[in-house]
């Protein structure tokens, strides 16, 4: 009866988020007095195990088949289940990274287990850990609970836990074997394409970043929000609707699929402050928010809130700074 | 071609929602509904799909309550050709697993070539549903996809990765994938998609009518989050705010 972590590899190196599953994972452990055991699958994961090999667990579980080399999401997902199969673990614990959002479905649905994907916490419950989930753009959590069939897979969403927060140890390691049938990969795929440079931004040394989103309202607007940024001396960033719809570039978005920051300032300006921004500018140290909607989850973050429009408030704010 | 398309009604991004008194669901009284963002980019890629093929069948297909026509009918009028409604309650729906066994069931006998989705629903966000519908339909799957491809019995698939990167995919038909927001600009209904919705069929399927299996997780209870910080609040016009905030940002924050 045990929790799995299962680790996963960033630039050849162990994850940032396997790190913070792991500081979930020893929580876990503690609350109801089941084992842990760190998972390294895939085609020579030297290094990620090695650096497993310093957290603190009761095992580290290496398993290697060339077959992972490609990262594709069945082998990968095929390779979990015999796992699973052979360690019968009570709770399946992982990173919610994009690699997990296109894994971690496929084996709920070969083990006909529950996945509960992207959650921020637990909290224990009579009948045991009940995993808090934010919903509806952040405007709600949830408290969620499995049912009986086992494993159940939980995926911690983008510092919920503090990566420091994983206690170090030197767990004894077993090596586990794999059969894979190539067979089971129905995609083929090209080797990763960098992103477009062009324009590249990093967001990540900037001491202040004014960030615009949805309530910008058209790209007529931006020269309010640009203008504000140069008086300011800060970045210009976005959320990702506001890349969706073609008014800024790919390369200064903040959140789960752009940039993570953790300026000094963070002015969030017409952003509502939905899970998939927050979890990258939550590091900052001031956050200031301008948005029309009081109950907008942004200024839940936010040392100081303005309830009014960006297009209004941002000018003044220009005018100010300049005198 | 046949592509079917699931759309999921959600509240509206704006607005207040307010947890029932049990906690189980939310009260759905006065909020304004509307299609799950990520899906409507899920219907312009299917449409443009059967464009770029020369013909082609979009079907919408929705799981929900009685107002979850509302978004099939603006499916229709976008340019779907049919739509099929799985009725159920919405509160009830919230197992991804038990969901996704009712699609599959119902889209068993459809023969699609192509099955999209968004990659989550701003509701429940549980991102799973399309991978779960193409397991149990036995197909090849992926998420995350921001461009398709059609070649001959296959699609050619951009999956974004972390960190801005992605990797190109090709997955043999039939394939369901999980759009992403900002693949391509989904269009408006026209007044005559609008006319001509009105004509075009629903078909209502009672959701528990359909083999299902027991949900493996439930939704214990909805809750208002915990404010972390206490937020300081400024009053007044646009230009005393303004001004306010930039006193703030000078003497009691010292950023600038």
């Amino acid at each position: 009866m045990e929790i799995l972590i299962l680790a996963e590899a960033h630039d050849g190196a162990l994850h940032r988020m396997t790190r913070e599953t792991v500081a979930a994972a020893q929580a876990l452990a503690r609350d109801t007095h089941l084992t842990t055991a760190l998972v390294v699958l895939g085609a020579a994961p030297n290094a990620v195990a090695d650096a497993a090999a310093t957290l603190e667990a009761d095992e580290l579980l290496v398993a290697t088949d060339p077959l992972l080399a490609s990262g594709d999401s069945d082998l990968m997902a095929e390779a979990i289940c015999q796992v699973v199969r052979a360690e019968h673990p009570t709770y399946l614990l992982a990173g919610h990274t994009y690699r997990a959002r296109d894994l971690f479905p496929r084996v709920s649905a070969r083990l006909a287990v529950p996945l509960l994907a992207d959650v921020v916490a637990y909290e224990m419950a009579t009948e045991g850990p009940r995993f808090i989930k934010p919903m509806f753009n952040g405007r709600l959590r949830a408290a969620l609970v499995p049912n009986t069939a086992r494993p159940v897979i939980v995926t911690f969403q983008a510092a919920a836990y503090a990566p420091d927060a994983a206690r170090p140890g030197t767990p004894p390691r077993r090596d586990l074997t794999l059969t894979l049938d190539p067979a089971r990969a129905r995609c083929q795929r090209e080797a990763p394409v960098a992103p477009a440079t062009g324009e590249t931004v990093d967001l990540s040394g900037a001491e202040r970043i004014v960030a615009v989103g949805r309530g910008l309202g058209s790209v007529e607007n931006l020269p309010v929000v640009r203008d504000l940024a140069k008086a300011l001396g800060a970045e210009l960033a976005c959320s990702r609707p506001v890349v969706d719809a073609g008014w800024l570039p790919q390369s200064r978005q903040v959140g789960s699929s752009g940039q993570t920051v953790a300026p000094k300032l963070y002015l969030a300006l017409g952003i509502s402050g939905a899970t998939q921004h927050l979890v990258g500018m939550k590091g900052s140290a001031h956050v200031v928010a301008v948005n029309k909607d009081p109950e907008a989850p942004i200024f839940d973050l936010a040392e100081y809130g303005v309830v009014g429009d960006l297009l209004e408030v941002a000018p003044k704010l220009t005018e100010r700074l300049r005198a | 071609m046949k592509i079917a398309v699931l759309v999921k009604q959600v509240p509206g991004r704006d607005g207040v929602l307010r947890p029932t008194a049990d906690g189980s669901w939310f009260d759905e009284g006065e909020v304004a509904f509307e299609t799950n963002e990520a899906d409507t980019y899920a219907l312009e890629e299917a449409l443009q799909l059967c464009e770029r093929a020369g013909g082609g069948e979009v079907v919408a297909v929705s799981l929900g309550p009685e107002r979850v026509q509302k978004s099939l009918r603006d499916c229709l009028a976008r340019g779907a050709g049919r739509a099929i409604h799985l009725l159920t309650e919405a509160s009830t729906a919230t197992d991804p697993y038990t969901t996704a066994t009712r699609l599959a069931a119902l889209l068993k006998t459809e023969g699609c070539d192509l099955i999209l989705a968004g990659v989550q629903s701003d509701d429940l966000s549980s991102g799973q549903t399309p991978l779960l519908v193409g397991e149990f339909l036995g197909m090849a799957t992926a998420t995350l996809i921001t461009a398709t491809e059609l070649l001959d019995g296959a699609i050619r698939v951009k999956q974004e990765l972390e960190g801005g990167w992605c990797q190109w995919l090709t997955l043999p038909l039939p394939a369901t994938l999980g759009i992403q927001t900002g693949i391509n600009r989904p269009r408006y209904p026209t007044i005559k998609g609008i006319m001509g919705a009105k004509r075009k069929a629903i078909a209502t399927v009672a959701a528990a009518e359909l083999a299902t299996a027991p949900p493996l997780q439930r939704l214990d209870h909805l809750f208002v989050p915990r404010k972390e910080k206490r937020t300081v609040m400024i009053e007044g016009s646009a230009d005393e705010a303004a001004s306010r905030l930039v006193a703030i940002l000078k003497n009691d924050l010292k950023v600038l």
